[in-house]
């Protein structure tokens, strides 16, 4: 849920990304974090484990410049991918405005992107959102390895909806910022669509 | 949810932010606290008071929400609808944490000269009207469905983040 304060003149919104374990998600976030003007940017936070797996959440507050004499504002957030962190997720999901779906193009990592996906759009409905409706991107990273599947394998793998999708080499800063303002631009246009 | 009518938006004008603000600063006399926070349960800050420019109020919001929500799926799990209230105590400061009326998060920070005893007290008070001042913003929602700045935006307002 956005929060737009006329008094500070902001507006405030939530996306979190969201992918299976190992997928490139905080390296996603460190990767804005290390790039983007520290004026631009705040902390980042990792609750992780001390193998550096995410435990709760990456924390990452991002501006983007005014519109309209209203600073915006995103907060980014990871989810921890690991299967067993599924209650986790869920509170991350809160009063979420947009979902980056971080997919691994190993083909060896297939069922683990399906079943992430699958996990988000319950995990969405539960939360009272329509997984349908949801502002969403889709970015397929780890573009840089051997035996990766196609953009088309993926695309008929999960865009079911036909979502923007961008292909990505997070660790290298490939497709970072094209999917981080892709996924803007489909936030603020639902909210000025007023809601799901 | 917050706003009835609006879903998926939380607006807070002036008005409501000024009675906010003036209501964190008297907790903040009053309890003998430090700073105090008025968080909203997706973690964004909605005001302070105090002595913040020793804090990252940005991180402290989102943190403070985690916290909340993580506790509050604690409290499911054993069959508590939640854990209405946390108290973290440090060697120095001292947190206290609060919902007010399930949907904001008040934060007290405080030190060996204000008390527990007397920040839950204050706390509870303005706890109270703070739940007030939430209505009223909920009403103000109901009458003020369309016609903000968000509503004007245009795809060429949003295309001009990115040049």
């Amino acid at each position: 849920m956005s929060f737009i304060n006329y008094s500070s003149r902001e507006i405030n919104c939530k996306i979190v990304y969201y992918g299976p374990g190992l997928c490139g998600k905080t390296t996603n976030l460190q990767y804005i974090f290390r790039r983007m003007n520290p004026g631009d940017r705040g902390k980042m936070i990792s609750l992780a484990t001390e193998t550096e797996r995410t435990l709760f959440f990456d924390f990452l507050p991002v501006s983007m410049g005014e519109i309209r004499g209203f600073k915006t504002r995103f907060h980014l957030y990871t989810v921890p991918g690991q299967v067993f962190y599924d209650a986790s997720r869920r509170l991350i999901l809160r009063g979420v405005d947009g979902v980056v779906f971080c997919a691994d193009s190993q083909i060896t990592r297939m069922d683990a992107n399906l079943e992430s996906f699958d996990n988000l759009r319950i995990n969405l409905r539960e939360q009272g959102y329509d997984p349908d409706r949801i502002p969403l991107v889709l970015q397929y990273n780890k573009r840089d390895v051997n035996s990766l599947a196609s953009v088309s394998e993926l695309h008929a793998l999960l865009n079911y909806r036909n979502v923007p999708e961008f292909e990505a080499v997070a660790n290298t800063g490939v497709g970072v910022f094209e999917t981080l303002k892709g996924i803007i631009k489909l936030v603020l246009i639902d909210l000025k669509k007023g809601g799901r | 949810m917050v706003s009835p009518m609006n879903q998926n938006r939380f607006i807070l004008h002036e008005k409501e932010y000024n009675e906010f603000q003036s209501i964190l600063k008297k907790l903040l006399i009053d309890a003998y606290a430090k700073v105090v926070f008025l968080v909203d349960k997706n973690g964004s800050l909605l005001t302070s008071a105090g002595e913040t420019e020793d804090f990252d109020t940005t991180s402290l919001a989102s943190l403070a929400a985690g916290n909340i929500a993580a506790t509050g799926g604690l409290a499911s799990l054993i069959g508590e609808k939640e854990f209405s209230i946390l108290f973290h105590e440090g060697q120095r400061d001292n947190m206290h944490i609060s919902l007010v009326d399930n949907r904001l998060i008040l934060v007290v920070v405080f030190d060996g000269r204000s008390s527990i005893g007397l920040v839950r007290l204050r706390v509870r008070r303005a706890g109270e009207e703070l739940g007030r001042i939430l209505k009223a913003v909920d009403e103000t929602a109901e009458r003020e469905e369309e016609g903000g700045v968000i509503e004007e935006l245009t795809e060429a307002d949003i295309e001009s983040l990115f040049k």
